[in-house]
């Protein structure tokens, strides 16, 4: 355990922009992809959806919806399953990593919505699905309970901010105690909420039977969608957490880095026993589904790739890693299991689906929505740091000890 | 009540309850059967189909809809297999069938119970009495959902306007002429009655009687009549050739004719929405046990913590009490071999002693504990 000296924000003191002016490579390449990005937002809301995308009418949804709404969404599960590993069921050794989780989930979830508003036509009018609430349609669902969850989220994030700011603004004390007492409800809430929307990201593709790829298609990919945002959320945990030791190691307070080791082994474990039953479960639903013949097939081959290399692999490092306690090793696995998460949502969302049209015609995306992905990944990193430096996330706050 | 509006209901119980609106059932009221029997539909026989375009260029007339590059007599456009978009509501598609050529045009199906409709989380899409799929764009949000749901990839999306992109299909120019008593631009163009329109049971009826009076020349099978649970636009196609009589007609053949014009056989007689009732029936099911369960597993964790606790704390005090009978013992020992002062000295070296070791390890516990 070493001895530092966090950054702690004070009342005469409030904000901690040095590490942003630092002439570090990080710093530069986040402010050239802030500005590509900020030139590229100006023509797609001038210019319209078409002038920067690869989309077109036979895929409607490209990039933005596959990586920035899939994606995001999923691996922003690490906030529901660690409150509930937490809160729920009692691991109080995992209390350091339910407020980094919280954060990037947080984050995770505004960011979705913020992407999304690239991709939708109407972006303004989002708040429509409220007023004429489309109720047979699965969207509505997802919007409805992104919506809630993004307020349960905001609600058990806050208490970093109100710590941070209540040393100027002292009123926040009180309501801090609030949300405090609610930890559990929300907790609750949130893991109701994200069962729903993380299956149903899966039910939105149950409507085109004939479009998506039947090696992908199945009437259970709501299930496989929420088996496998539990995997995610486990290994997004460490897989942040990796970064997070890599780059802001010096804002984590002598607790979080007792627990961080054990974190690591227990969500590795809980990650190879999910990560097994969800490669059992797709493999059940291949052969009920009769589909082995098409395993010969190119697509067969390339499901192969996703269920051996993306799925059981990582299954194994994990259950390899946290037996031997090698915290290397449970890292390896983590990559190996969020790149399997991006290929199994880029499979149903571009590669596997439209998969009868002809080559030619099918999208590809342009470099210019994998610029937009970019960007918003680098806000998500950038207001990470932000609220790092500043907000008791990494450390607890010396004015609110043994609150907890 | 039907399964489909049991389910509907189901399905959005809680969120009608949270929102407090009752325009659910609605949307799935006007079920009745004969489904949409006495709306109106349009027959096209592919057999008859010259493969002029002129309908498209009705279409385009009607509609107002941007003047194309190459005209509409150019008929080479049609050597590269065309979908409809937004600014071409229906197209003219060339196949081989039995090294015939065969024309198909193709628009919006105005399905009896529409995917688009399902999907739109916006309601934008509705089915009308009359038969045609209506779409509202003064509410459409632009997500696009309906285009991916459509399983004939007809809606088209307006990716180069910047302010007020819309989705845009074949109206069955309800408002521009049905209402106005006339017939659908494109079926009034038609120069050689490949397009017949009228009501949805008429048309079946007139199919029937077209495949049973030519025996050979049809295919035995009316697309649309109840793929993807039935649309109000229905397809008949030419028979390979002219040897497959009717009687031996077989599904599998007439699948691949339909096929081979480009029409997927595969979408089942169930509306495309249907798939995602299961998925929606589950809501309600969570929105009720995840609570009880994740608040039963609570109480259970709450419940061991405090047995666990409870366990510590006899354990200590039986531990104290030992300790105290221990010390006691000595200290009657003490004074009987030594006398009274001897014993008061060791009791209270014995209790400095456990002090001592209580607070340090107190410390050390604290130290500890600060991380929780």
């Amino acid at each position: 355990m070493e001895n530092h000296s966090i950054v702690i924000p004070t009342k005469d003191k409030m904000l901690n922009l040095g590490e942003f002016s630092l002439k570090r490579p990080g710093n530069m390449i986040t402010a050239v992809i802030l500005v590509v990005g900020f030139v590229l937002t100006v023509i797609r809301f001038t210019q319209g959806i078409g002038s920067i995308t690869n989309l077109d009418d036979n895929a409607p949804w490209g990039m933005w919806i596959g990586f920035d709404l899939l994606c995001g969404v999923c691996l922003a599960a690490g906030g529901y399953f660690t409150t509930v590993a937490c809160y729920v069921m009692g691991m109080k050794h995992f209390h350091s990593a339910v407020r980094p989780a919280i954060t990037t989930a947080f984050l995770g979830y505004a960011f979705v919505v913020f992407a999304l508003l690239y991709d939708l036509g109407h972006p303004l009018r989002l708040p429509y699905m409220f007023f004429f609430p489309g109720t047979t349609s699965v969207l509505f669902e997802v919007g409805l309970c992104v919506a809630t969850y993004l307020t349960v989220l905001f609600i058990e994030f806050s208490v970093a901010p109100m710590e941070w700011l209540s040393q100027k603004f002292p009123f926040l004390i009180k309501w801090r105690k609030i949300v405090v007492r609610c930890t559990i409800i929300l907790t609750i809430f949130g893991v109701c909420l994200s069962t729903l929307h993380q299956s149903s990201l899966g039910s939105l593709y149950l409507i085109a039977p004939g479009k998506l790829h039947p090696l992908w298609y199945s009437p259970f990919l709501p299930m496989f969608f929420f088996v496998s945002s539990m995997a995610a959320g486990a290994s997004m945990v460490i897989f942040e957490g990796m970064w997070a030791h890599k780059g802001v190691h010096h804002y984590m307070d002598a607790t979080h880095l007792r627990e961080a080791d054990e974190v690591v082994f227990s969500f590795s474990k809980a990650a190879a026993f999910i990560l097994i039953s969800y490669f059992m479960l797709k493999f059940i639903d291949m052969l009920v589904q009769a589909n082995l013949p098409y395993l010969c097939t190119g697509y067969g081959a390339w499901w192969l790739v996703e269920m051996l290399g993306f799925v059981l692999l990582p299954a194994l490092l994990y259950a390899k890693g946290s037996r031997d306690r090698n915290v290397s090793l449970c890292r390896l696995a983590s990559c190996n299991a969020v790149l399997g998460i991006v290929l199994n949502r880029f499979n149903v969302s571009m590669i596997a689906f439209n998969y009868n049209i002809p080559a030619a015609e099918r999208y590809v995306p342009s470099i210019w929505e994998v610029c937009i992905s970019i960007f918003v990944v680098t806000l998500i990193v950038t207001v990470y740091r932000f609220i790092v430096y500043h907000m008791p996330v990494l450390y607890e706050h010396p004015n609110f000890k043994d609150a907890h | 009540m039907n399964r489909r509006k049991f389910l509907t209901i189901l399905g959005s119980a809680g969120v009608v309850s949270a929102l407090g609106t009752a325009k659910v059932a609605k949307a799935s009221a006007t079920h009745t059967f004969p489904y949409y029997d006495n709306s109106y539909g349009v027959l096209h026989d592919t057999s008859r189909c010259i493969g002029c375009r002129s309908c498209e260029e009705a279409c385009n007339k009607i509609n107002n809809l941007p003047k194309p590059d190459r005209p509409f007599d150019d008929l080479s456009v049609m050597d590269k297999k065309r979908r409809t978009s937004a600014y071409q509501w229906t197209v003219v598609n060339k196949y081989e069938v039995g090294g015939k050529e065969v024309f198909r045009k193709t628009q919006c199906f105005h399905c009896n119970d529409p995917a688009c409709a399902s999907a739109c989380f916006a309601k934008c899409f509705s089915k009308q009495p009359d038969g045609s799929v209506a779409y509202d764009g003064s509410q459409c949000v632009g997500c696009r959902y309906c285009m991916i749901a459509c399983p004939f990839y007809v809606p088209g999306f307006e990716y180069d306007e910047a302010f007020d992109p819309l989705v845009q299909k074949c109206t069955f120019c309800e408002t521009t002429r049905l209402q106005k008593g006339l017939l659908p631009a494109c079926v009034e163009a038609c120069p050689v009655d490949a397009l017949t329109f009228g009501r949805r049971g008429d048309l079946i009826k007139l199919a029937r009687k077209r495949i049973a009076d030519n025996p050979g020349k049809y295919v035995d099978y009316i697309y649309g009549e109840h793929d993807a649970g039935g649309t109000a636009w229905m397809v008949l196609a030419p028979a390979p050739n002219a040897e497959a009589a009717i009687p031996t007609a077989n599904p599998i053949d007439a699948g691949h004719t339909f096929e081979k014009i480009g029409l997927d056989t595969h979408l089942g007689n169930r509306p495309m929405g249907e798939y995602t009732y299961g998925a929606l029936g589950t809501v309600p099911m969570i929105i009720a046990f995840w609570p009880l369960l994740f608040g039963g597993a609570y109480a259970m964790t709450k419940r061991r913590e405090a047995m666990h606790k409870a366990e510590t704390e006899s354990v200590i005090k039986t531990a104290k009490e030992d300790v105290a009978t221990a010390m006691d013992a000595a200290v009657r020992t003490i004074e009987q071999n030594q006398g009274q002062q001897a014993a008061d000295e060791a009791r209270k070296a014995m209790v400095e002693a456990l002090k001592a070791r209580e607070a340090s390890k107190a410390e050390e516990h604290g130290a500890h504990g600060e991380g929780k």
